[in-house]
């Protein structure tokens, strides 16, 4: 036989059938289904008289649109203010209570944002295809999972169908081995990454993080690399299945149990690439080269080390590129040569699908404890990414040492990540974010967004600017 | 999607060249997150002399007599007779959802944009080009008969008036083919339920924890 990678296990397991034209059919195990991006495919099912195939494959949550604040959230859905935010979350609600879709509603403890609550409720597992309208689905990867976003169509079509129509993407391994050095997270991992191959140096492939640095850490950290798996082009990453995949799956309210669970532990144990197997492309890292990340520009390979400076368009011999950095530098109003850590913030936002599990939570309250926000800092939020987060964070107390510093403790939600509902930066203001993307416009119109750790962040806060997180926790 | 096999219905006008998709359905009921309900917002402006608004309860509106569709005996109709270049400009699909909510089965037209087009097959929709002088004829016929009909025989390509006349179009033979089964793409993978199911009950048996429930 010949030796598969994991991406290649996971396909042919789901091949339903293989078309002339290149395409296949592939079965989708978990549909996760938020509000903006799934009306029209109800509506569409409905118009064709279709019902969902497997509606008990079917997890739903509102996230993108719902309000962050407890005033807002108090009376639910009737309560938010923005009449079209309003009426998306209404809308899912009602197509789920129409065909007895699961749906952790707005005030559902176990709401979220869908990429926290899929790995988090034990919906998303090992060995599944898990699909959902949204490009950062990949985040469930983690699992050893073959997991990514889709259009709306498509998600009709996996409603009504159970499959996607697909075509095979190639293999990709990206090789990370060593060690990380102190203060040095998932987040800054990715970021170095994205900065090496840049964000299409993986499209067209099925990534797979491999390498001592991915093996040694946790799952939410897995978590944060294969979420941005897309912002490097690809569509899907993934990390195989170990001894810390199956102990985070353990015990999860929709993990399997008793025998089912011994046999699925079984299964699972093969999801990893064999030895030998062919990869396309392979990219190298060195773990204990990479130093705390802050992105610069408007598009997340435009990132740099802490103790670097804004690089300079006149170094870059690439013309496009060029052209790139110098518009990315108009719109971030930075000069070339300036330090990272004399950017000054107005604003920070610790939250969203990249970085909103407890673990980054703790890691930022770490920082944060015992200190001040900045009186320079207009505004420092930390937005939980699911009810679930939320609660295990102030039974730890740390909604506590983030009130107690200036910080906002907010309500589960995309917040600020993509700016849907109220929480958006103000034009020319500049925001640490723990997010996944710092295009033009994406946290607020004319918004400044350095996307960074959850850690440095949170020193940021502090500090009124970036400042390199491990002397800020020594000191 | 519904099927188009042979339609019989009464024919009204838009006699108009290059009417664009933002007259079929103007921008401001895009934000909609829906597909379906369009049809009374279908020739917006054209159709009532206040201005749209999404949302808004269409039967206290003003109604302009003069348009075709106002007029008692156009009320039904599901086949729309065209001028050329009919659904030119954006891409919207709401421009065919609003057609078909309205009740229209059929544009007849002797020209169509192409992403109009493309976009009506997708939804059950039928454009259907015959040729200028042939366009001709029918305005003139179906000015000059209140309640006229036309028929549409998807089976033999033809166009069938009252008075007995047909008029042969052409389609696509895999386009024909879908829309005589209406099929769309969902439907086209749905023949392939057995293959699924096939699938499914095989992993049910290697892998039953994949099917365990998403219970509340
Ligand atoms: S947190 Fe941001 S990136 Fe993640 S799903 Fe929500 S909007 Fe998308």
């Amino acid at each position: 036989m010949t030796a598969k990678t994991l991406y290649d296990k996971l396909w042919d397991a789901h091949l339903v059938q293989q078309r002339d034209d290149g395409s296949a059919l592939i079965y989708i195990d978990r549909h996760i289904v938020h509000e903006v991006t799934s009306p029209q495919a109800f509506a569409g099912l409905r118009i064709a008289g279709r019902k969902p195939w497997r509606v008990d494959s079917i997890l739903a949550t509102p996230d993108h649109n719902v309000p962050t604040t407890i005033k807002e959230r108090a009376s639910g859905v009737s309560g938010i203010e923005d009449p079209v935010s309003l009426i998306q979350v209404q809308t899912l609600d009602d197509n789920c209570d129409e065909y007895g879709i699961v749906e952790y509603k707005i005030n559902d403890l176990r709401q979220g944002i869908v990429h926290v609550v899929g790995p988090e409720s034990g919906a998303c597992l090992p060995g599944m295809t898990i699909v959902c309208g949204d490009s950062h689905t990949a985040t469930n990867g983690a699992l050893g999972a073959l997991a990514h976003g889709i259009g709306t169509s498509e998600v009709e079509h996996v409603l009504a169908t159970q499959c996607l129509v697909a075509k095979k993407m190639g293999n990709m391994r990206i090789d990370v081995n060593g060690k990380l050095g102190e203060g040095v997270t998932p987040k800054d991992v990715v970021l170095a990454i994205i900065g090496k191959i840049g964000t299409a140096g993986g499209t067209g492939y099925a990534v797979e993080f491999a390498g001592d640095v991915f093996r040694d850490m946790s799952m939410e950290g897995r978590m944060t690399v294969c979420n941005m798996a897309i912002e490097a082009g690809a569509r899907a990453g993934m990390v195989a299945v170990d001894d810390t995949t199956i102990e985070y799956v353990k015990g999860r309210p929709y993990a399997p149990t008793g025998e089912n669970w011994e046999k699925a532990v079984t299964a699972w144990r093969e999801l990893t690439s064999d030895e030998g197997a062919h990869f396309d492309a392979v990219v190298e890292l060195n773990g204990a080269d990479i130093l705390p990340q802050v992105s610069w520009g408007t598009s997340p390979d435009m990132v740099a080390d802490i103790n670097a400076t804004v690089p300079a368009p006149a170094d870059e011999p690439d013309a496009v590129k060029r052209e790139g950095m110098l518009r990315a530098l108009e719109y971030m109003g930075l000069e070339a040569g300036q330090k990272i850590a004399d950017i000054k913030l107005d604003r920070v936002f610790i939250g969203s699908c990249t970085n909103s599990r407890i673990e980054d939570i703790r890691a930022a309250a770490l920082v944060v404890k015992g200190r001040q926000k900045s009186s320079s800092v207009k505004q420092a939020m930390v937005v939980p990414g699911s009810g679930v987060v939320k609660a295990q964070a102030e039974a730890e107390g740390l909604d506590k040492i983030f009130v107690a510093a200036g910080f906002e403790w907010r309500e589960p939600g995309c917040s600020m990540c993509l700016a849907m509902n109220a929480d958006k930066l103000g034009a020319g203001e500049h925001c640490a974010s723990t997010s996944n993307r710092n295009f033009e416009g994406r946290q607020g119109y004319g918004g400044r967004t350095h996307l960074v750790s959850p850690a440095m962040a949170a020193a940021a806060a502090i500090a009124g600017h970036f400042v390199d997180v491990r002397d800020f926790v020594r000191s | 999607m519904k099927s188009f096999n042979r339609v019989t219905g009464i024919a009204a006008p838009m006699d108009r060249a290059n009417v664009d998709t933002d007259m079929i359905i103007p921008k401001q009921f895009l934000k909609s997150i829906k597909r379906t309900g369009f049809g009374k917002n279908l020739f917006d402006e054209l159709r009532y002399l206040d201005e749209g608004q999404p949302d808004q309860e269409c039967t206290g509106r003003p109604l302009n007599q003069e348009f075709a569709l106002n007029q008692a005996r156009y009320q039904g109709a599901s086949v729309l007779l065209a001028r050329k270049n009919f659904g030119c400009g954006s891409s919207r699909e709401h421009a065919p959802w609003a057609l078909d909510d309205y009740g229209f089965r059929c544009v007849i037209a002797p020209s169509f944009a192409d992403i109009f087009y493309n976009n009506c097959f997708k939804n059950g929709l039928l454009p259907l080009v015959l040729s200028e002088a042939e366009v001709d004829q029918l305005f003139s016929e179906l000015y000059a008969n209140e309640g006229y009909e036309l028929t549409i025989d998807l089976p033999s390509q033809k166009v069938l008036t009252p008075s007995g006349a047909a008029f042969s179009f052409e389609v696509d033979e895999f386009r024909k083919h879908c829309l005589l089964n209406g099929l769309d793409d969902i439907a086209l993978t749905l023949e392939q339920a057995d293959a699924i199911n096939a699938y499914e009950s095989k992993q049910r048996e290697s892998a039953p924890w994949l099917f365990d429930a998403v219970k509340n």
